[in-house]
């Protein structure tokens, strides 16, 4: 079975804050990793290469120095990948995010089933994954917290709705966004790092794609616009207490009397 | 639409590094004393605000326009599963009332799935002018091809200039496909939403992973679709009388085909959920062990309240995930809402900002925790929890 995983590079920190006086974003650090959620679907397909055979490949989309993240799949046991970078590409929402990797993904062969993480910790829509499996034509469950079974023609997942656990059969070729904990992801090995170290990150750029209409990448191929970015509102009706340990104790123990709290 | 041009002959030894600094995402690099703009740009524009002027420009590029007054109503998804509905819909029914009236919309409901027509007309009670009911057997579970289906012919029918989606399972999953099949925009988890007159939607949400808002528009594409989670708009009252007439719509049977197949439903056991709770005490990384927990969890248990945590408390194992306040976790609205040990990150707060009344306890007094209590304690934990335990548990009450 021919396995595709999506996974971005996030920043390590999520520490940008803004400067409520003058407005600028303050930066510290752009240490980088594999979005936290995406080992869970890397690791998912590891698991189903181990039952059922076949190859897992990974695709990323970013700049030149996301290919980090495709190494760092190498090196959990990933056997190819892909990252697709361009300056067309800059300033992509989620619209034209996923209009991306489908075209990277049409470029890839043939592919049964594509992993995707629940959310990114930066971007944090969850919609990557739906969005793609739209443009690819191909049915998605969400939130899928178990594999079943896989078998020749479909696997069974179990998915997590509120109230109640649905296990369904979904046909391949397919797409699903995985829960985190459905398996622990492994650690990435020294053995599989130096065996790896030469494995080629294979770049997909615009010209490489099969649509070649411009309009339809980057900023141009997103309808959101960012009007303005502020920082959070302030409350202005509050009090704020100092004193030692014991009176803001007391203090509290009044107010929630007062509240009928306690 | 545009894109940004640099004017490399104003870039000089002097600017290149504030310039390269200015940029949160790190999109902006120094090769060679060029400026070069790599694919993590957000577009967000500050380079071209905030940096050496002239430097970074933003040339706007000619689109056509479209034709926004043939897209007409402020329509609501109708979440529910096997015909419960989620309340989260009659939320998103008051605001898109509120958003309707101000460019004199209609309000609209569409509701997907089987025997559902009893439920449908619950809907007429919160002040919607049409439901429109799609009703067959194969839409009795949700299945994502004939659901999207479905709302594709929905918009194809009414045109709705807005569409708003519950944040839940089912509207996380349906509401990226709807966007992607019709190509325009949408915006996650919103706090805000507003209407401007040219029936635009303001779509407020925390972004770019940091302590940040971001307004967000969609002007030049419809139907603008948004997500919204459960507890943060609040539902009308019940009306007595009902108002408004339901539509039953059909579908060509080819478009009710798919290729998942439900095997088996099965309910989860009923828990108290911190969603529904109204009185939380919600701890953070203030609390130096595990075993600290118990203070707070008896705290809780003495007031009648429900403990909660930030997402540092999970990831260490701490708690159930189902505990977590925030963008990634749950929204909470309780009357009260006691922090203990927590900074106050927008991705926490945007999760308990709409509780009626927030108390704040920090040892930090710059902590932004503070910008959102109403009672902010500039404290330790450690010698504030105790006491008041034992302050409750005695029942004393000092004026
Ligand atoms: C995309 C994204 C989504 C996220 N989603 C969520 C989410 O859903 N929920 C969530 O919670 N977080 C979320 N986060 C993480 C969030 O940004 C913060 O990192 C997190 O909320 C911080 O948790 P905290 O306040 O417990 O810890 P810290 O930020 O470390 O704050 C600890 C606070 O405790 C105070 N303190 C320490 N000791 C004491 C003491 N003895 N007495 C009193 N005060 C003390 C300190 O002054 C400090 O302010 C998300 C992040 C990202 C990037
Ligand atoms: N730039 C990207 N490159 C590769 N995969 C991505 C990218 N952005 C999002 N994804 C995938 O889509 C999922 C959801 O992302 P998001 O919609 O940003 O929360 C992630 O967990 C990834 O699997």
């Amino acid at each position: 079975m021919d396995i595709l995983v999506c996974i971005k590079q996030v920043p390590e920190t999520s520490k940008v804050e803004v400067d409520p006086v003058t407005g600028v974003l303050k930066r510290d650090g752009v240490d980088s990793k594999m979005n936290p959620y995406d080992l869970y679907a890397l690791e998912t397909a590891l698991r189903i290469r181990e039952k059922v055979g076949g190859t897992v490949k990974v695709i990323s989309m970013g700049p030149p120095q996301a290919s980090e993240v495709i190494k760092e799949a190498y090196m959990m046991g990933a056997d190819e990948g892909v990252l697709l970078s361009d300056r067309k590409f800059a300033g992509a929402d989620v619209l034209a995010t996923s209009y991306t990797i489908s075209q990277g993904v049409r470029q890839m062969g043939n592919i049964d089933l594509i992993l995707c993480g629940k959310q990114t910790t930066d971007g944090d829509t969850a919609q990557v994954g739906p969005e793609m499996a739209e443009y690819l034509g191909m049915p998605h469950i969400a939130n899928v917290i178990k594999i079943e079974a896989i078998k020749a023609s479909s696997m069974v997942v179990e998915m997590d709705m509120p109230n109640t656990i649905e296990l369904a059969e979904i046909k391949f070729p397919c797409l699903l966004t995985v829960e985190k904990d459905i398996y622990q992801p492994r650690l990435p090995s020294y053995k599989k790092k130096l065996e790896t170290k030469d494995r080629e990150v294979k770049v997909l750029s615009f010209k490489d794609f099969e649509d070649q209409n411009e309009k339809r990448y980057g900023l141009n191929g997103s309808p959101t616009q960012v009007e303005r970015i502020f920082p959070p509102a302030v409350n202005t009706d509050k009090e704020i207490w100092n004193g030692s340990g014991a009176e803001l104790a007391e203090r509290l123990t009044a107010k929630l009397k007062e509240l009928k709290f306690a | 639409m545009g894109r940004l041009v640099v004017n490399q002959d104003k870039v000089n030894a002097a600017n290149i590094d504030e310039l390269v600094k200015i940029c949160p995402f790190g999109a902006i690099e120094n090769n060679g004393g060029k400026i070069e703009v790599n694919a993590a740009c957000k577009m967000c524009k500050l380079c071209v605000k905030k940096g050496p002027t002239g430097v970074m420009e933003f040339v706007e590029e000619e689109v056509e326009e479209i034709d926004k007054s043939a897209w007409n109503g402020v329509a609501v998804y109708v979440d529910h599963v096997d015909g419960d509905i989620h309340p989260v819909t009659f939320e998103l029914i008051g605001k898109a009332r509120e958003l309707a009236d101000k460019v004199k919309h209609p309000v609209y409901a569409v509701f997907v799935g089987h025997n559902i027509a009893d439920k449908a007309k619950e809907m007429l009670h919160y002040g919607v002018d049409e439901v429109f009911v799609y009703d067959h057997e194969e839409l009795k579970d949700f299945r994502i091809e004939p659901y999207t289906a479905a709302l594709e012919a929905f918009i194809n029918k009414v045109k709705p200039s807005t569409l708003l989606v519950g944040a839940t399972t089912i509207g996380r999953s349906l509401a990226p496909r709807i966007a992607a099949r019709f190509k325009t925009g949408l915006t996650a988890d919103c706090t805000v939403l507003d209407m401007k007159d040219n029936t635009d939607l303001v779509q407020i949400r925390p972004a770019f992973g940091g302590n940040i808002m971001a307004q967000i528009i969609n002007p030049n594409n419809r139907p603008q679709l948004a997500t919204v989670r459960y507890k943060v708009m609040n539902a009308p009252a019940r009306m007595a009388v009902a108002a408004g007439k339901i539509t039953v719509c059909e579908m060509a049977a080819d478009k009710l085909i798919s290729a998942i197949n439900v095997l088996k439903v099965t309910e989860k056991e009923v828990e108290a959920s911190i969603s529904d709770a109204e009185v939380i005490v919600a701890v953070g990384r203030g609390i130096k062990s595990e075993k600290d927990l118990a203070m707070v969890k008896e705290l809780a248990d003495l007031i009648g309240a429900q403990l909660a945590v930030t997402r540092p408390l999970i990831e260490a194992g701490w708690a159930d995930a189902k505990r977590q306040i925030g963008l990634s976790g749950r929204t909470v609205k309780p009357k009260l809402i006691i922090t203990c040990g927590i900074s106050g990150a927008v991705q926490f707060t945007a999760g308990m900002n709409n509780s009626d009344c927030i108390v704040a306890i920090n040892q930090d007094s710059r902590a932004s925790i503070f910008n959102v209590a109403h009672y902010g304690i500039v404290g330790d934990l450690y010698e504030v929890l105790p006491r008041l335990i034992s302050n409750i548990k005695e029942g004393k009450a000092i004026a």
